[in-house]
């Protein structure tokens, strides 16, 4: 709503200057926007209300939009569409460790590289590198090293042959296909990473040395002055790092497809499969509005228990 | 932070102790610090050789002949070693169609990403006009919308206008700028000092001569690495092209890496040959442009 009332008077204006009391240099700043505006509200605005007004309908592509009211909705919420609970079910199993998982990791290997080591850039490269690799690139490569005879398992059976245990069938049980997507997960850690290490480069030394003198030890260094100080990068990550995870897509996709019996299906590719396989585009809308909704409320969520605890250096004065 | 090291490398028990001296103090105890130095760089070898062995087992595969994939215990060098997989890959899809709509949408992506918005970052960090902090905040809105919400109503627009089925649908919204890159272009805008435009305007330089003879010229670190991001994550897109693309010689090269995983899902010696492909040109951007990535990250930071 706001999108398009912002967007007509501007728009209108800029034909016809002076209507608004607009001299030639607003015309001529805003014309500099205007590439954007248009775009948006062609390709965002607009997309996004017609979503909106979708999901309150059914429509298959060909006939007639139906109205449908709430029942879209409905059928979602009640819990009647098992899979979709499936969906909801997995996608929240993954966020619940990935999250974690992804930051305490980084945040170690940031530590890490914070010590002044030789030869940084190598390290940094090998850790970075797997984040900016093509999704769909890693997403087959796993596919293969968490076969049963893959990579991942020839490195377990090192320790589990001795013990006599055998190691997962990764993506042909249930229970661990969802696991041994986390795992690969843990893969792409670079961008947090280099987050961290720039946040870790930040921290003023004098506020090491006061905590020596204060008697800190190295936990207490780390306790009240690394993470107090580091608190807005964690802060930024997690928001970052939740919305990214409930939208898990390409890797579900290509290295299992949502299966075995749906033990991988998330949110977004049981989305898909409505919008563009069974083209239930209202429902498709539907469940799209709900995952928004959830990284919505999420995000706010964060934002608003974040005075507790993130702290900002320029607030304190 | 002790148990954290730890969970970087399990297998390595001297994790732990490094952490006592993680932090860059001045090292009083000799001894102790020797020790520390020697676990983290125990701990980030092993760790880095951990993140890095994915890609070489990807690599070693590519080299190998199928029915050597599965011998127990896996060959560490590809015996013999071969090429043909590359060749085998590239008869069976249509590699070159795939490259050169990815190179299209690349192309087309940064024109329409990275060149408008600097356009757009400059009207919002050096012009004045009524609604414009109210439109930044829809940039910054927008910022937290997912794409997914939009795909439908997108697929729906596009179908009307007959464009499904080709590249169109990925690569006219793109025309427009981008939010993220407005963003960090706006804020690195916003620290060159305005004196300058003011001395280049008193010489009489108009709105477009300022951008082009003052502000780029000094925003070139900010524009390659959004250059540098902006060719990645085009070269990378696979939600939006999987989703109207249909005909496999018109799929971009990551789509067509899925395509071809549908057809040829046990043939890893292939896969990997044509994942490597696909990742090669990543690869060689980040070694080119490693300072762009680093200083990337330090301008998104502008934002906390």
């Amino acid at each position: 709503m706001t999108a398009s009332d912002m967007a007509t008077p501007p728009v209108a204006s800029s034909g016809s200057r002076g209507i608004l009391g607009w001299t030639w240099k607003d015309v001529r700043g805003f014309l500099f926007v205007l590439p954007w505006l248009v775009g948006f509200v062609l390709f965002v605005a607009g997309p996004f209300f017609f979503s909106f007004f979708l999901s309150f309908t059914a429509w298959r592509l060909v006939g007639d939009i139906r109205w449908m009211g709430l029942e879209n909705y409905a059928q979602l919420l009640s819990g009647e569409d098992t899979r979709f609970v499936q969906s909801v079910y997995n996608t929240v199993y993954y966020v619940v460790f990935h999250v974690p998982g992804v930051l305490i990791l980084s945040f170690a290997i940031a530590a890490l590289l914070n010590r002044k080591v030789k030869g940084i850039a190598l390290y940094r490269t090998a850790f970075y590198l797997p984040s900016i690799t093509t999704g769909v690139a890693t997403a087959v490569l796993w596919y293969w090293v968490l076969q049963p005879n893959g990579l991942l398992n020839n490195f377990l059976n090192i320790f589990f042959v001795p013990l006599g245990i055998s190691p997962p069938n990764w993506l042909g049980s249930t229970t661990w296909a969802m696991p041994g997507l986390i795992i690969m997960s843990f893969w792409s850690v670079g961008t947090t990473m280099i987050i961290y290490l720039a946040g870790l480069q930040g921290i003023p030394q004098h506020l090491y040395e006061a905590a020596e003198i204060d008697g800190a030890g190295w936990w207490g260094k780390v306790r009240n002055v690394t993470i107090p100080m580091m608190t807005p990068q964690i802060f930024l990550t997690l928001v970052l790092a939740v919305i990214g995870s409930f939208q898990v897509f390409t890797t579900a996709l290509i290295i299992t497809e949502g299966g075995p019996a749906d033990a991988t299906l998330f949110l977004l590719l049981y989305l898909y499969w409505n919008g563009f396989r069974f083209f239930k585009m209202g429902y498709a809308s539907a469940i799209a509005w709900i995952l928004f909704f959830i990284i919505l409320f999420l995000t706010i969520v964060q934002f608003v228990t974040a005075r507790k605890w993130v702290y900002y250096e320029g607030e304190r004065a | 932070m002790a148990q954290q090291t730890a969970t970087v490398e399990p297998p390595a028990p001297s994790g732990g102790a490094s952490g006592g001296t993680r932090i860059r103090t001045s090292g009083r105890v000799r001894a102790a610090r020797a020790g520390g130095r020697f676990s983290t760089y125990t701990v980030l070898w092993l760790g880095s050789f951990l993140y890095a062995i994915p890609f070489l087992w990807m690599l070693r595969t590519s080299f190998m002949r199928l029915d050597k994939l599965f011998d127990d215990p896996p060959q560490l060098w590809p015996d013999p070693w071969i090429w043909q997989n590359y060749i085998d890959m590239w008869e069976t899809g249509p590699f070159a169609n795939w490259i050169v709509n990815s190179l299209i949408l690349v192309v087309l992506g940064m024109l329409g990403q990275t060149v408008v918005s600097i356009f757009v970052a400059y009207g919002f960090s050096r012009t004045q006009f009524p609604g414009r902090n109210q439109l930044f905040i829809l940039i910054l809105a927008s910022l937290m919308l997912p794409g997914h919400v939009t795909i439908v109503p997108k697929f729906v627009m596009f179908r009307q206008l007959g464009l499904l089925d080709s590249i169109w649908p990925v690569a006219i919204p793109d025309l427009w700028g981008q939010a993220f890159y407005i963003f960090i272009l706006r804020q690195f805008f916003l620290t060159l000092p305005i004196e300058l435009d003011e001395a280049a305007e008193i010489d009489g330089a108009n709105l477009l001569q300022v951008l082009f003879r003052v502000v780029i010229p000094l925003s070139k670190p900010a524009i390659a690495t959004v250059a540098v991001f902006n060719f990645i994550n085009k070269w990378n897109e696979f939600f939006e092209p999987f989703v109207f693309i249909q005909t496999p010689e018109k799929l971009t090269l990551a789509v067509g890496i899925r395509w071809f995983r549908t057809q040829y899902g046990t043939e890893f010696q292939m896969l990997m040959a044509a994942s490597i492909v696909s990742v090669a040109p990543i690869i060689i951007v980040f070694f080119f442009a490693q300072k762009q990535f680093v200083r990337g990250i330090a301008l998104t930071g502008i934002k906390s």
